[in-house]
């Protein structure tokens, strides 16, 4: 092998300089990029499939076991059915396809409002204004089985909340429902989710509160449920009252959750006890 | 609209034990539970569900409503021969679906 000859420094010249001041501005973020991988090694987050059994975990993993894939081949069927006034099908306007990343990004500001919606929200504004159909009810199957599928999209990627400004106030208000005690039991989420998780309640581990794979199969529901629907359970379970469907708190917590899992893997559709 | 996953190997050696899944969208309701109205939900549940290979039975189940809603069932099969492997899920309030899988044995 012959070395190369050593180059002769040549004189500096403008586009240079700017490459290299480009490089230089760029080296913080290399190195918060190459911290964050090293970092990644060590993150401590579990999501509740890590907590779960093996027989789960594997009924989870395979996609002719794990429930949550019937409602994501239901999804698909209703993706491609016209629907609404305007006689038109979701595949009219998106490709599936497309809807990669979208579960991981959400909540997001639509186009011309001042709330966050969440998946629900998104395909309860395409419904009412693109399709001139009634919007699904919460919870209903249809809905939850159209969630799925856009969800399902996504699978496998990193939860990458939207870094929209407009969205910092809600995450304030997210984080401040989560630390606020709330019901009879005079609990709120951290008590739970983050002093105590990984200990017993009840028997059952407590998980550390990541929505890493809803809309969910839950087999205490024995069907697919959304954040919202769990949100639910755990204010009924502390004893207060829950939110109105419609409420804001439910998104603003989402948006906090979400930011608090950022870079965690996306399973929807998830399956759990 | 019946929405069904079978998990079934598309090829298996003559003589070999295989495994066949079917999993299906179902409310299983048990008739036991009262509804909003107070009412009781009348039982939908699924009653049979049987498999057969190239046409001849070779597995069957009655369903109780004690069985959750989407219910998973799993069993094993000795491959014979070439041909069609059918699943069949029958019901209350008219309920049928069928589902088939093609199998290829060597």
């Amino acid at each position: 092998m012959k070395a190369s000859p050593p180059k002769s420094p040549s004189p500096l010249t403008l586009p240079d300089l700017l490459g290299r001041r480009a490089v230089l501005a760029l080296l913080p973020v290399v190195f918060a990029a190459s911290f964050a991988l090293a970092q990644a090694g060590a993150d401590k987050r579990r999501s509740g499939y890590q907590d779960m059994g093996a027989a789960l975990q594997k009924m989870q993993d395979d996609d002719t076991a794990n429930p949550g894939m019937l409602f994501v081949q239901l999804g698909r069927q209703l993706w491609a059915k016209p629907v609404g006034a305007a006689n038109k099908s979701c595949a009219d306007c998106h490709a599936l396809a497309d809807m990669k990343g979208v579960a991981v990004r959400y909540p997001a500001m639509p186009k011309d409002g001042d709330k966050p919606i969440d998946l629900e929200g998104r395909i309860r504004l395409c419904r009412t204004a693109h399709q001139q159909a009634e919007p699904l009810a919460p919870e209903s199957q249809d809905l939850l089985a159209l969630m799925a599928v856009v969800a399902n999209q996504s699978r496998g990627m990193s939860i990458a909340p939207s870094n929209d400004p407009r969205l910092v106030p809600f995450r304030e208000q997210g984080a401040a429902i989560y630390q606020r005690r709330q019901g009879q039991l005079n609990l709120s989420c951290a008590i739970c989710h983050d002093d105590n998780a990984g200990k017993k309640l009840a028997g059952v581990t407590i998980p550390e509160a990541h929505p890493t794979g809803y809309p969910l199969y839950r087999l205490e529901w024995q069907a697919l449920g959304s954040l919202k629907r769990r949100l639910r359970n755990c204010l009924v379970g502390i004893r207060a009252e829950a939110y109105p469907y419609d409420s804001v708190d439910y998104v603003a917590l989402e948006i906090y959750l979400m930011d608090r899992a950022k870079g965690m893997v996306f399973e929807s559709p998830g399956v759990r006890p | 609209m019946t929405n069904v996953l079978i998990n079934a190997p598309k090829t298996a050696k003559k003589g070999e034990v295989i495994e066949l899944k079917a999993l299906i969208m179902h409310t299983m309701e048990t008739g036991f539970r009262p509804g909003t109205n107070g009412r009781i939900i009348p039982r939908n549940i699924i009653e049979r569900f049987t498999a057969s290979w190239n046409g001849s039975e070779i597995f069957r189940m009655d369903f109780s409503p004690a069985i959750a809603a989407n219910p998973f069932v799993s069993f094993f099969a000795v491959a014979s021969e070439s041909g069609k492997i059918t699943f069949r899920w029958t019901g209350d309030e008219g309920f049928a679906a069928e589902e088939s899988v093609a199998i290829d044995v060597a």
